[in-house]
């Protein structure tokens, strides 16, 4: 199967296995990814994130039968965390999207974090890309936003949605050192719970202090009965329609791209690091004369980029 | 209960005990570093009046048949009258079953216990996609008043109990029955028997739901409070621990997970403005009997005894029979080896004990296929067998709670009951079962004890004999029970025919009616009864509620 | 780090005894597998459109309800028809001996009965699984 043309003929199962080829780093990827980024760049790509048992699986099947109404292909990358012990990991976020599973106009697909150096951010870019080109309107990648790694793959959404729930408390307080500044759209999930309208006020508060342009707003949902969704839809588009007016959106992915672009020379550089065995012991006997203070790590850094062949 | 100076005489000479029993221990080493019950708890090579130093008779036991009921719900217990022994059965066609029933009731059963098949538990019409593969398999097909007919044709309904183990559609099979007997011509305020009707247990367990928690609430509430007017003898709930114990939670878990759940039902029906010594003595449990036999007998009396101090100090409860927890055991089907069948005689045997000496009201126990398949007919009848055996020739029905007084089942009887409140206690802090469902917490519990069990029949410090040890090369059974896959086609037919014949109009107006009835808050039964009354099917009955109600999205719990 | 295998488990049909399933699930993670769990009454068409978007190497279904017969071919045939048939297709539960060697033919790679060890199926997905 030529996968880069089944992809744009809109063949599911060449999306899912050029989404496996990328995230093994599978011979030829990266040739692949070339072909596909000429073609790709159309998806609006929204990010859902929140601490674990926000609901934020079943916010998104909501979100998007709402989207489906109005007849938009969409795809959902759902990232769920690996075990660092076992490598293994349990992806349940289907579970929640079960109804949507024969629907033809979308495509979910579960991803690990499977812990590589940066690796899953430029997975997801990659699978962003992928379901772009085989057809997606709107791709939502959903994460568990806690870790440094969620908040860099949050970073490739044009719109982010911040799921919290009632009565968090110290979580927000954990939450908001930095990653608070993500969520374009706030959403205050199980709303009919005790505390939805002081946690709503704490946020409030809490965006007061934010340096962003646009404030974001705070919407109240239960999305298990399906309220609030339609208002939520509402406010993504308005950050599209606000992002597109100001020139934002393409001043972000600019930004974004350029990111990319950094990421893939760290990669590489790291990559010529790491899997050349003579750099490798190289790295181990100048990392033994910094700790013994024979040699400072600026000089070491500077000696083992001399012998890298770039 | 015990002396000071007795007590402390007995602890010399434990310690003394200890010391020589350490010194044997270097010359002749125990088999096993720690010695686990079944539910993996450690148990001591000795147990004295030590362990049980807060004993007090009056307070932890009391007579049979009073508060806290720790011996018994009866005065006499098994002297007077033996357990119900309750055949859990139903396969196929509502003909196939009804013969069943009569060949059971002929060999000695006492009580009628039916399977539904998944479709019907699940409000599915054995014409739905969904019922695909599913009809007839686990239990009878029930899609209208016509298959009930015929399933009790020829069975008195005054004269038997019947236990119909249906959660979700509880309120439409109870309907049901409550026409049939209609057309017997027995009265409501006759009948006697039990619905599930515990939907908690399923968003745990069992995974028969269909509606969100809130409104099963509802239905569950209205079932109460119609039954204590109309069906006044019927048991409206039996909160079962017995999946729970089966999806692999410990004994205590059992115990502490069913009775926060009734604990649930009891808020919510007293929400609901009813009140407590209304229904309470018309709520019954549901248990398991697993092998570990002492630990198994400690639990039920520790279910009892905590079920007691609930009811009259958080509930209040005025009414006696409030507080006794009256309950059905069925052997343990998870405990059943595929490998060597016939050895499931014995721990059925085993697990009959448990229960009876543990002070049961009804009993099913398993058949020794059951690993396998459906039970024929042979297995079912060493099944009860075993029961009539213990009834009739072990002589443990003699004397009531015969283990009470000893210092290890006494002792493992309040653990459990203290492990038992530790999981209420939490339980309460999260905001009651419901709650803790919907966050996954017992899911979560239950499925770490779980997968502790694997590992250790994997590693094999917990022998299954046949499984994991002393297995024999083996032929494949024979003669086991099929379900043939022509039953949905015949449930399909029937169905064709029943809506060509009764009258649509009617059954349109009596579901226009049920759907105001949970659009609005009027109590559903009396509206169900009427829709079922012409006809109308279980499919068409919960297709009105789903669309007022929706349904329950499972969590991943993992 | 080797790529891990991806697995799909799901329950097909509408039993709800998924004590199996979800030990299977953990002792796969436990093995360094990505397991994609979908739960309860899920229909092949469901089960076999997940696998194919999810791309996994190994399709592992429980079922305990006595519909393996209808179910179990259904998504060996829909597997067959997606041209997925190299997905390593494996089915626990209780199914009786006699009913084995037809399920097999249908497509199903293997058959974990009642007393399987999670050890002895992490082994035969390792050893069958494509690559």
């Amino acid at each position: 199967m030529d996968l880069l043309q089944e992809l744009k003929k809109h063949n599911k199962r060449a999306a899912a296995k050029l989404i496996t080829m990328v995230e093994n780093r599978n011979p030829g990827y990266q040739e692949a990814l070339k072909d596909i980024h000429k073609l790709s760049g159309n998806a609006y790509v929204v990010g859902i994130t929140g601490p674990p048992g926000a609901g934020k699986s079943t916010l998104t099947d909501k979100l998007v039968k709402e989207l489906r109404k109005k007849g938009k292909q969409i795809a959902i990358i759902a990232v769920d965390p690996t075990s660092p012990f076992t490598g293994g990991s349990i992806l349940g976020d289907r579970i929640r999207m079960n109804d949507l599973s024969l629907d033809a106009g979308v495509f979910i697909r579960s991803m690990g974090t499977r812990g590589h150096l940066g690796g899953l951010s430029e997975s997801t870019k990659a699978a962003i890309k992928i379901l772009d080109v085989y057809g997606a309107e709107y791709i939502f990648v959903e994460t568990v936003g806690v870790g440094q790694s969620e908040v860099e793959i949050v970073k490739n959404a044009d719109t982010t949605v911040m799921v919290l729930v009632p009565g968090l408390g110290d979580d927000i307080q954990a939450i908001k050192a930095g990653i608070m500044e993500i969520g374009d759209v706030f959403v205050i999930n199980k709303a009919d719970r005790e505390g939805a309208n002081r946690t709503k006020a704490e946020i409030e508060m809490m965006l007061d202090f934010s340096n962003k342009e646009k404030r974001p707003s705070v919407q109240m949902a239960v999305a298990v009965d399906n309220k609030g969704i339609i208002e939520i839809i509402d406010e993504i588009e308005k950050h599209k329609e606000y992002l597109i007016d100001t020139n934002k959106f393409h001043h972000n992915r600019i930004e974004s791209t350029k990111e990319e672009i950094v990421e893939i020379i760290k990669g590489y550089i790291l990559d010529k690091i790491f899997n050349n065995q003579h750099i490798n012991e190289e790295l181990n006997q100048l990392t033994k004369d910094v700790v013994e203070r024979n040699v400072d790590p600026y000089t070491a850094g500077d000696l083992l980029l001399k012998n890298i062949k770039l | 209960m015990f002396d000071k100076d007795k007590l402390s005489n007995i602890e010399s000479s434990l310690i003394e005990y200890e010391k020589e029993t350490e010194k044997l221990l270097e010359k002749r080493p125990e088999r096993k570093k720690v010695f686990k019950s079944g539910s993996g708890e450690p148990v001591k090579t000795l147990y004295t009046p030590l362990d049980i130093e807060e004993f007090d008779y009056s307070d932890s036991l009391g007579m049979p048949g009073s508060y806290p009921y720790t011996r018994g719900v009866q005065h006499n217990m098994y002297r007077g009258k033996l357990w119900t022994m309750r055949m859990y059965a139903g396969f196929a066609t509502a003909e196939e079953s009804n013969k069943r029933y009569k060949y059971l009731v002929e060999q000695g059963s006492s009580g009628l216990s039916v399977a539904f098949d998944l479709p019907t538990q699940i409000g599915y019409d054995s014409d739905h996609a969904l019922a695909e593969g599913e009809v007839g398999k686990v239990g009878v097909a029930i899609d209208s008043l016509k298959d009930m007919e015929t399933l009790f044709d020829g069975i008195p309904l005054d004269k038997v109990s019947t236990s119909m183990t249906i959660n979700a559609p509880a309120g439409v099979l109870l309907a049901m029955y409550i026409a049939v007997a209609e057309k017997q011509g027995v009265a409501a305020n006759q009948l006697r028997g039990t619905i599930q009707n515990d939907i908690l247990k399923e968003y745990i367990a069992r995974g028969t739901y269909i509606f969100p928690t809130e409104p099963s609430m509802r239905l569950i509430t209205d079932i109460f409070e119609y039954c204590s007017k109309d069906v006044p003898k019927w048991n409206t709930i039996s909160i079962s621990g017995y999946h729970i114990r089966e999806a692999g939670s410990t004994a205590a878990q059992e115990v502490g997970f069913t009775l926060a759940d009734g604990i649930a039902y009891v808020e919510a029906a007293i929400k609901a403005g009813l009140d407590i010594d209304d229904f309470a003595p018309r709520l019954s449990f549901f248990f398991n009997a697993h092998n570990d036999l002492l630990e198994e007998v400690a639990k039920f009396r520790a279910a009892r005894r905590l079920w007691a101090r609930i009811m009259k100090d958080r509930f209040h409860a005025k009414d006696q029979k409030s507080m006794a927890l009256k309950f059905h055991t069925q052997t343990g089907g998870s405990t059943l080896t595929a490998q060597q069948p016939d050895n499931n005689i014995i721990r059925v045997t085993i697990q009959t004990l448990a229960a009876v000496l543990g002070g049961t009201q009804s009993l099913h126990t398993n058949s020794r296929d059951e690993a396998l398949a459906l039970p024929t007919e042979d297995s079912v009848r060493i099944a009860l067998r075993t029961q009539q055996i213990v009834a009739h020739e072990s002589g443990i029905v003699n004397t009531v709670d015969p283990f009470a007084g000893s210092y290890f089942i006494e002792a493992e009887t309040d653990r459990i009951e203290n492990e038992a409140m530790a999981y209420i206690t939490k339980i309460d802090e999260l905001g009651g079962a419901a709650k803790a469902i919907d966050d996954g917490y017992i899911q979560h519990e239950i499925m770490d004890a779980a997968y502790k069990y694997q590992k250790e029949i994997e590693s094999k410090d917990r022998i299954v004999v046949g499984m994991n040890q002393f297995q024999v090369e083996e032929e494949s059974p024979k003669g086991l029970l099929r379900v043939d896959l022509s039953v949905g086609e015949k449930q399909k037919e029937r169905l064709v025919e029943l809506k060509k014949n009764r009258d649509n109009e009617s059954v349109q107006n009596k579901l226009d009616n049920l759907r105001n009835a949970c659009e609005g808050d009027a109590n559903v039964m009396p509206f169900i009864l009427e829709a079922v009354k012409v006809y109308a099917t279980l499919g068409e009955i919960t297709q009105v509620m789903r669309d007022v109600f929706g349904e329950y999205q499972q969590s991943v719990i993992i | 780090m080797e790529n891990p295998i991806r697995v799909l488990v799901a329950k097909p049909g509408l039993d709800g005894h998924d004590r199996g399933a979800k030990v299977i699930a953990r002792a796969l993670r436990d093995a360094g597998m990505e397991v994609i769990y979908t739960g309860l009454r899920q229909t092949p068409e469901q089960i076999v459109n997940a696998a194919i978007q999810e791309d996994v190497d190994v399709v592992a279904v429980s079922i305990l309800s006595g519909a393996h017969g209808t179910l179990l071919p259904r998504i060996a045939e829909l597997l067959k028809q997606q041209d997925a048939e190299d997905i390593l297709f494996v089915a626990g539960g209780v199914i009786p001996d006699d009913d084995i060697p037809e399920l097999l033919t249908s497509g199903v790679k293997a058959i974990f009965t009642p007393g399987t060890t999670t050890t002895e199926t992490v082994e035969f997905i390792r050893n069958n699984v494509r690559k």
